[in-house]
């Protein structure tokens, strides 16, 4: 269990976030936990409630208020995600996710910029463990792993070695002094996110990390009704899915947004880094062992 | 059989038919990415270590392994005798085997005995063991080295550091996990 002086820090932290966001701009929303359908993700499995799911992202509702007029939201919420557990990984975590219409993933990493330099002004007692002095670290994905593992992004995915390679060869690189912007993803890895312009198999997608860490994972969205239904099309067909259910009113509301930008921002992480430890289980509230009667 | 995501630090698992035990464990998942679980093994015959990182699908099956209650008789150079007191059966561990746990064997201990597909491949020894000095030197009266401690050489054969009191012929405790001197030992 958190002691007297972490349980203090960590609300000084989520305040400080509602603070910064607020004077941005930004209004604050909730959406239900509760989610009748989950976006199909290959490699995200929810955790069943009932005839629900609990939610492993708030993602399809936020970009629902993005619809419904909404022009920059923001929300502190518990996400869960079935059978991840390790020094990075909690089933059960809190996440910060923003949205912005009429904005790209560019304008995300600014905010991200922004809300550190904050935080590092607000959280005394707190220090991050990198410099935060602009520029940050923009590194393609292609450029890392030509960097890193000799190999290029495109035949790393092709041989499946792309996601070991990026954990064992690439992160342990990132972020080392300043924060690093891991950007432009194979398209197969945003089924989320917008192509970019140009360049048809990378999407504008993005990944912060800071001291081999990952923190945030933001991309400039997929408004495009028709391609975004293929899409999860192709994400159930590689998950093997019998149940192929659309989240149909979330891809009609899409039609009405031009363009935005979202990103997820996992807070115990952050968290952990500011307050120099290398377990989340050390900086939650109750950690899982804290649970166990 | 175990599936990747039972794997954790201490599990024992069985890979081209050898045990196992995961000594370091670490579980990653890039965004949007697969989960791997990564590892680093030893054998548990051998003594060598190799790391493997695993996906989701993959199985492991459980060595077939098997704690015996059994009692320590003698050695015959490198081969150490043991009897399960139970069926009175014997077998030997070679010193090789034993390693480290050699310097704290006793006749007639009670013992663990680790086996794998019926051969004996490990002991788990009580944590403490009463050993008599065999060889100490007298300290040295105005010893102004500043050293609190000396070496003295027991029963086994080990040698260890101990404070300067302890004498030829006494009993001393060793905890057998760090075979570090615990306390003296008065019958």
């Amino acid at each position: 269990m958190l002691d007297q002086k972490g349980l203090h820090l960590r609300a000084a932290f989520f305040q400080a976030i509602r603070f910064f966001f607020q004077e941005q701009g930004f209004l604050e929303v909730d959406t239900p936990i509760r989610q009748p359908l989950v976006i199909p993700e290959q490699n995200i499995l929810p955790i069943p409630s009932g005839t629900h799911f609990l939610q492993a992202s708030p993602e399809l509702y936020m970009k629902r208020l993005l619809a419904a007029g909404c022009e920059q939201i923001f929300q502190i919420c518990h996400c869960f995600r079935s059978g991840e557990r390790g020094r990075l990984h909690l089933e059960e975590f809190v996440m910060l996710e923003w949205y912005r219409l009429d904005a790209d993933y560019m304008d995300l990493m600014e905010d991200c910029e922004k809300l550190f330099a904050y935080l590092r002004s607000a959280m005394t007692g707190c220090t991050f463990p990198v410099q935060l002095d602009l520029p940050w670290q923009r590194l393609t994905v292609e450029d890392a792993f030509q960097q890193y593992c000799s190999v290029s992004a495109r035949k790393a995915l092709e041989q499946d070695q792309f996601d070991q390679l990026l954990v064992e060869n690439v992160e342990p690189n990132l972020g080392q002094g300043k924060p690093t912007f891991l950007y432009d993803y194979p398209l197969e890895l945003a089924s989320l996110a917008r192509p970019k312009p140009g360049q048809s198999n990378a999407a504008e997608r993005f990944e912060l990390y800071v001291s081999g860490v990952e923190l945030a994972n933001g991309f400039s969205e997929l408004t495009d009704p028709v391609l975004q239904r293929s899409r999860f099309e192709e994400e159930y067909a590689k998950m093997g899915s019998d149940n192929r259910k659309m989240p149909e009113q979330f891809l009609e509301d899409l039609g009405s947004i031009d363009q935005a930008a979202g990103i997820a921002m996992g807070l115990d992480r952050l968290f952990m880094l500011l307050l120099g430890k290398d377990n989340l289980e050390d900086i939650v509230t109750f950690s899982v062992d804290d649970l166990d009667e | 059989m175990y599936s990747a995501s039972d794997l954790r630090k201490g599990l024992k698992i069985q890979i081209d038919g050898q045990p196992y035990i995961i000594t370091q464990f670490e579980f990653s998942k890039p965004g949007k990415g697969q989960s791997l679980y990564r590892c680093k093994m030893r054998n548990m015959i051998t003594g060598n270590q190799f790391s493997q990182t695993y996906r989701s699908n993959e199985k492991f099956e459980k060595p077939a392994l098997e704690e015996r209650k059994m009692q320590y008789l003698y050695n015959q150079g490198d081969e150490y005798h043991f009897m399960d007191t139970d069926s009175y059966e014997q077998t030997f561990i070679t010193k090789e085997q034993l390693g480290e746990n050699v310097n704290f064997l006793q006749d007639n201990m009670d013992l663990d005995v680790l086996f794998f597909d019926e051969k004996p491949i490990d002991v788990t020894l009580p944590i403490f063991v009463n050993l008599v000095v065999t060889v100490a030197e007298p300290w040295a009266k105005g010893d102004t080295s500043g050293n609190d401690t000396k070496p003295v050489t027991v029963e086994t054969g080990y040698v260890l550091q101990v404070p300067p009191f302890v004498v030829e012929g006494d009993k001393i405790q060793i905890d057998t996990r760090t075979g570090d001197y615990v306390t003296r030992v008065k019958e």
